[in-house]
């Protein structure tokens, strides 16, 4: 026998290793934590159609057609882009599909890097459609297998529940062979399937309910649903990352892991409680088993012991076994100084929230880097919501406050979530006569997920060259007028036109237009680190108040005679990469270039 | 209660001082070595320079990828304050690898708050091995300040019974051509310091 090749892979990794071995033709997404490395990593293979669409709900639309054609297709997202996605996925539900479709959501319990902690498994029970959820990198690989067989034999989509903790964890999986899957590939013309008017879909449904009772009979004897019988005092039901936590701290336990977590299989269930003195159900976020197991009329612990909020960890699963303490008291240092994430030395978007901290503006942000010009020292971002959202909150309090909110309000967005969301909102400023100024912090790239590209970089996720989307032709084409493209390294300028454009009663767009100083491709940036000359350095603190992480404040040391000098900035020249912010802001000339 | 039959190894610093590739690596080691393994971190928006910590964790059969709570064998801190805010992972007679870099947080760039003093002296009152590293003068020593991470991992390959060879491998692996033997040298400066 030939041993398999073994490896080490992240959850995210060994779900594209499972789309590729079983088979899959087509994959798209947006890019979202967790889910990113899914596309990243299945774009590796040679002789598949892997995308980045422009939002989650075209990917899975792209997705469904390449299903409908016979191909199996993968659409990855985070738990909020299946909201986005939802639209089509709701029907997607009542016509089925020809090659397998598996619609993975990786939900961020915790709020990792998230503006929510929904619980998607809700969506599986809502939309009618089978979720499997798998524990550790080698289930991510053969449930994602497991997801296509199941999509075409039931003729439903399928979902692919991961957490944070399962997507960016890595642990050992070993290696299969691609399978080509069975379906011949070709147009088929069935519209009482395909096309969802009314008369159709009245059809559709009733198949759906039929589909969902054959899944809820499969549950009972899915091999990813099994039971580990152990010491039977204390009985765990459980499933996803969880599993692993609970397993962790009692070994002993008898466990019912399940592997499909909707529907589930009521007679497994009910069989294992009888034989257990004390059930417990282990699950992150809201109680979606537990709930499901008090409908057969079973005793249980659940969320009276684990929180409804947050992920699970396994101390926390720890105190609701067995009532330890947690985190052991005395251990945690108080009152240290907090490290929060922060906009690289050299970020493009900190001159343009300099200028908006300092206009005093009332912005509405969108989802990207940029959200960190909500931090101190800028503290420029007001809102925060979903994608997009940045246009139509702009135009809402332009309607409702009318003069009072006019030149005080800005909106943000990047150049990858205009593209995502922004367009249709923009299109509705001009349509209802909005007075909205738009800022598109155009970096060139997707930065926050990783500087993936999009439809405005000119490259696919491949790395081919494609045409590019101009987005000031596009903000024209939508009817904006009053269009500016700006360099955000120019502080005055750039303040000059953002005043301007504030005080124009019409819709106006300005672009901030510079590179991601991660991009490999471009650099706007010199890259020479400036210094601050102690001598002409008065300690003013402007420059602090930029809130780059290149300069730091250095207290001033005590004298001969014991007076205590003034303090004054200095530069990492490790860190400062000449992007100039800090020599415009300084009124004392203190900061210049090394040979200065 | 611990199961002594996996060690536990927590890996904190900042984003952007390599340890999410020092992890990786550190995996790839176990698995060569024979040992199951299982590793967790987040990536996204925790990596723009903010508070990093990644688990990683070995042994005959390892369930949970994150470490309990008092149970982390091993700790290696690049960065001092970084070092104290997951003290509450060590267990009670752990090994500690300070890496002497001091990277000022917003709040103490600002002149808001300051930054804690004698950190190498309260790791020492906390552990039962403290080793304190030069990291980045050791990585600059073998050619480029970033190797500071393998560094570490070579400071770190003196308490485990790995065969050298296994760790070269692994680096070779994972380091592009051209950056190969700068990070070797650094593991070596690593191992010996």
């Amino acid at each position: 026998m030939v041993e398999k090749k073994r490896v080490i892979l992240s959850g995210n990794e060994a779900i594209a290793r499972g789309a590729y071995e079983g088979g899959v033709k087509v994959a798209a997404a947006y890019p979202g934590t967790p889910s990113t490395e899914i596309l990243e990593s299945l774009s590796k293979y040679d002789g598949l159609h892997v995308e980045w669409s422009p939002n989650e709900k075209v990917a899975l639309e792209v997705a469904m057609g390449a299903a409908f054609g016979g191909a199996r297709a993968l659409v990855a997202m985070k738990h909020v882009g299946v909201n986005v996605a939802a639209d089509p996925l709701f029907t997607l539900s009542y016509t089925g599909l020809r090659g397998g479709l598996v619609l993975v959501t990786a939900d961020d319990p915790e709020m990792h890097s998230s503006q929510n902690e929904q619980d998607n498994r809700h969506y599986a029970k809502f939309a009618k459609v089978p979720m499997l959820e798998p524990s550790d990198s080698q289930e991510a690989k053969d449930f994602t297998i497991l997801a296509f067989e199941l999509s075409e034999k039931f003729d439903t989509p399928v979902m692919l529940r991961t957490t944070t903790r399962v997507s960016h964890s890595q642990s050992v999986v070993e290696l299969g062979d691609r399978k080509e899957p069975p379906l011949k590939l070709g147009l088929v013309k069935d519209p009482k399937k395909f096309v969802m008017l009314p008369a159709n879909a009245r059809l559709r449904h009733p198949l759906v309910e039929k589909r969902m009772a054959e899944l809820k009979r499969l549950a009972e004897t899915f091999t990813g649903n099994r039971i580990e019988w152990g010491d039977k005092q204390v009985g765990i039901i459980t499933s996803g990352i969880a599993y692993q936590y609970a397993k962790e701290i009692m070994p002993q336990a008898s466990f019912l892991k399940l592997g499909m977590v909707y529907p589930l299989p009521s007679e497994m269930i009910k069989a294992f409680a009888k034989e257990v003195e004390k059930l417990f159900v282990v699950e992150e976020l809201d109680p979606f088993i537990e709930e499901f197991v008090r409908t057969l009329g079973l005793d249980v612990v659940g969320k009276s012991v684990f929180p409804l909020c947050g992920e699970l960890t396994p101390s926390i699963v720890a105190r609701g076994l067995k009532g330890e303490v947690v985190p052991p008291p005395g251990e945690i240092i108080q009152n240290l100084p907090p490290r929060p994430p922060i906009m690289c030395p050299g970020c493009p978007h900190r001159g343009i929230f300099t200028i908006l901290s300092k206009l005093k503006l009332f912005v509405t942000g969108d989802i990207g880097c940029y959200t960190l010009g909500f931090l101190p020292p800028l503290q420029a971002i007001d809102t925060c919501v979903c994608m997009g959202a940045s246009i139509g909150h702009a135009l809402g309090l332009d309607k409702a406050l009318g003069e009072e909110a006019q030149g005080k309000v800005v909106a943000v967005i990047g150049d990858s979530t205009f593209l995502h969301s922004g367009i249709t909102p923009l299109l509705d400023v001009v349509y209802n006569k909005g007075k909205v100024t738009l800022i598109i912090l155009d970096n060139g790239t997707t930065a926050m997920t990783g500087r993936q590209d999009h439809p405005g970089t000119g490259y696919t996720l491949k790395g081919e060259e494609t045409f590019r989307v101009d987005l000031a032709k596009l903000a024209k084409a939508l009817g904006v007028k009053y269009v500016r493209i700006v360099n955000p390294y120019q502080l005055k300028a750039t303040e000059r036109i953002i005043k301007k454009e504030l005080q124009r009663p019409a819709p106006s767009v300005i672009i901030s237009r510079a590179p991601c100083v991660l991009s490999r491709r471009e650099r706007m940036v010199s890259g020479r680190p400036f210094l601050v000359d102690p001598d002409l350095c008065r300690g003013c603190r402007a420059c602090l108040q930029l809130g780059c992480p290149a300069i730091a404040w250095e207290e001033g040391n005590h004298d001969q005679e014991g007076r205590k000098k003034k303090g004054r900035a200095v530069i990492d020249k490790f860190l400062c990469n000449g992007c100039t912010l800090c020599v415009q802001i300084c009124k004392f000339a203190a900061i210049k270039g090394e040979h200065e | 209660m611990n199961n002594k039959q996996v060690t536990n190894i927590l890996i904190v610093g900042v984003g952007g001082q390599g340890i999410i590739l020092a992890s990786d690596i550190l995996a790839e080691v176990f698995l060569a070595a024979g040992f199951d393994v299982k590793k967790s971190e987040v990536h996204g928006m925790a990596q723009r320079g903010g508070s990093v910590s990644t688990h990683v964790r070995f042994g005959s059969r390892v369930y949970s990828p994150l470490i309990k709570e008092g149970e982390a064998d091993i700790y290696i801190a690049f960065e001092e304050l970084e070092a104290l805010r997951y003290l509450y992972f060590l267990a009670p007679q752990a090994t500690i690898l300070l890496n002497r870099e001091r990277l000022n947080p917003p709040s103490v760039s600002l002149g808001k708050d300051k930054y804690p003093a004698e950190v190498a002296e309260i790791l020492a009152s906390k552990a039962k091995i403290f080793k304190s590293i030069p990291g980045r003068e050791l990585a600059s020593k073998a050619g480029d300040q970033r190797a500071l991470n393998t560094v570490m991992l070579g400071a770190l390959a003196n308490f485990l019974a790995i065969p050298v060879e296994i760790w070269e491998a692994a680096l070779r692996r994972h380091l592009p051509t051209k950056a190969q033997e700068t990070n070797l040298r650094a593991f070596q400066l690593g191992r010996s310091a």
